[in-house]
């Protein structure tokens, strides 16, 4: 069944859902660790950052599909980079130009949207194979499991280590805030908790396909 | 073992026509990437500038709790004198002397940085001439450990602190008549001490420090010279 399912041509929606479900970037590949466990300290935080990844990885991946034929196979990596740094570079003064407290919250971070290997493996794996169509819907798909994924682990950070979410406080003064979770090993506690959840909901959906392939 | 001599030799001629392509592919994508650059930055340019001296303002003001206005000054080190500086202005000596409603000099905020725990921690603080105190701190840029050491930016009983620090002038107008001190949690007993934090010693006593080192260079500056300041150039001389 599976294997039928993946010759089957896919549609738009397939495009767009693999990346926020299936093939989520963070909880199924586990790409772009850096940022999501460094910037995921507040929910505000995680969001801007999700938000940041998800214009430079849709406008590379459209610029890369737009040039594929003309790129030379030798120089497909280094014209890719430019692309990407080039949209990085653009986004830094963008939140620059929105919120000066956000640039200085996401810091080195957004320029090392750069090397975050999620958005030269969706150029090189899809965008620069791909119709323009299907490239930006993919990339939209991942930048948006990308975005859900670092929120997660933010709002889990924010609401354990100073008993808010996005800036509110929800939990009340009688709560003690656990400064670790806040702290770089909150966000590998976190993250463990978030594959722990997600590998046992892959486990149980293949026990249950295992169970009706048998029936 | 012949195989890698093999793919040497067996190298394709050099097909100038293919190496052009790439130069001017990668040239193109480049001159393109630039021109793209060049262009958001200019079009953000005046944004960005505008947000940093809002920043600014706002954080003057916050220090200077009776100011409506504020304008920039630069200390001149030649001529022992402040004259008005623009109002996106960078730099050492920069102070920014905080006006009320009647153009009255109200207070001065004055920025500084020592080493946290961290990095460099910036502080910019609130001087009131009339009460010959602190009476205004704000953390503008730090490091500090989350919920340790940036509690000096939250903890209530540390900004209890600035709200009346003394900070008044010896009889020569030189120097401080007691220069800021750091004391344990709980032990501050003359106003120009501060209270520690527990847990956060380091960044509360790094604070302290560069409140103290600041204000023996810049107190008596701002404290004698209150009657030059003024909102606009003239009445400068």
């Amino acid at each position: 069944m599976a294997v039928g399912l993946q010759t089957e041509v896919p549609g738009a929606a397939d495009d767009f859902l693999a990346g926020v479900w299936k093939r989520n970037p963070v909880f199924v590949q586990v790409l772009g660790m850096c940022p999501v466990l460094a910037v995921t300290n507040t929910a505000m935080n995680a969001l801007a950052m999700g938000l940041a990844t998800a214009f430079v990885l849709v406008m590379s991946s459209t610029v890369v599909s737009t040039i594929r034929k003309i790129v030379p196979h030798q120089v497909r990596i280094v014209t890719f980079i430019l692309i990407i740094a080039t949209f990085v570079t653009i986004v830094d003064y963008l939140i620059q130009a929105i919120s000066l407290g956000l640039h200085r919250a996401l810091g080195a971070f957004i320029s090392l949207i750069v090397v975050n290997c999620l958005i030269l493996g969706r150029a090189e794996a899809f965008a620069s194979q791909n119709r323009i169509g299907r490239s930006i819907l993919d990339a939209a798909g991942m930048g948006v499991g990308f975005t859900l994924a670092l929120l997660c682990l933010g709002g889990v950070r924010e609401l354990l280590g100073a008993g808010s979410l996005f800036g509110v406080p929800l939990l009340g003064s009688s709560f003690e805030p656990w400064t670790v979770m806040m702290l770089p090993p909150g966000g590998f506690f976190s993250l463990a908790a978030w594959l722990l959840l997600f590998s046992g909901l892959k486990q149980r959906r293949e026990r249950k396909l295992a169970g009706e392939a048998v029936t | 073992m012949s195989a890698p001599v093999q793919t040497e030799t067996t190298l394709p001629p050099f097909d100038v026509k293919a190496t052009l392509r790439i130069y001017a592919v990668v040239l193109s994508v480049g001159i393109f990437c630039g021109v793209a650059i060049v262009g958001v930055y200019e079009i953000t340019k005046p944004i960005i500038a505008r947000n940093k001296v809002a920043a600014r303002q706002n954080a003057v003001l916050d220090v200077l709790p009776r100011a409506t206005t504020s304008v920039a000054y630069q200390w001149d080190d030649a001529a022992e004198s402040f004259r008005i500086a623009s109002s996106d202005a960078e730099g050492d000596g920069l102070v920014f002397v905080g006006f009320d409603d009647a153009e009255k000099p109200v207070g001065v905020a004055i920025e500084t940085k020592g080493m946290g725990y961290q990095d460099f921690i910036r502080v910019l603080y609130g001087y009131s001439p009339q009460e010959q105190a602190i009476i205004g701190v704000r953390v503008l840029e730090s490091r500090e450990t989350p919920g340790l050491g940036d509690r000096i930016e939250k903890d209530p009983v540390f900004l209890k602190n600035f709200e009346a620090l003394d900070v008044s002038l010896a009889g020569d107008g030189k120097t401080l008549a007691h220069p800021i001190e750091f004391v344990k949690p709980g032990e501050k007993t003359e106003p120009w001490q501060i209270d520690g934090i527990t847990g956060a010693t380091i960044s509360s006593k790094a604070t302290a420090d560069m409140l103290r080192e600041s204000s023996q260079i810049w107190v008596p500056r701002v404290g004698t010279r209150l009657s030059t300041f003024t909102t606009t150039e003239e009445g400068e001389d």
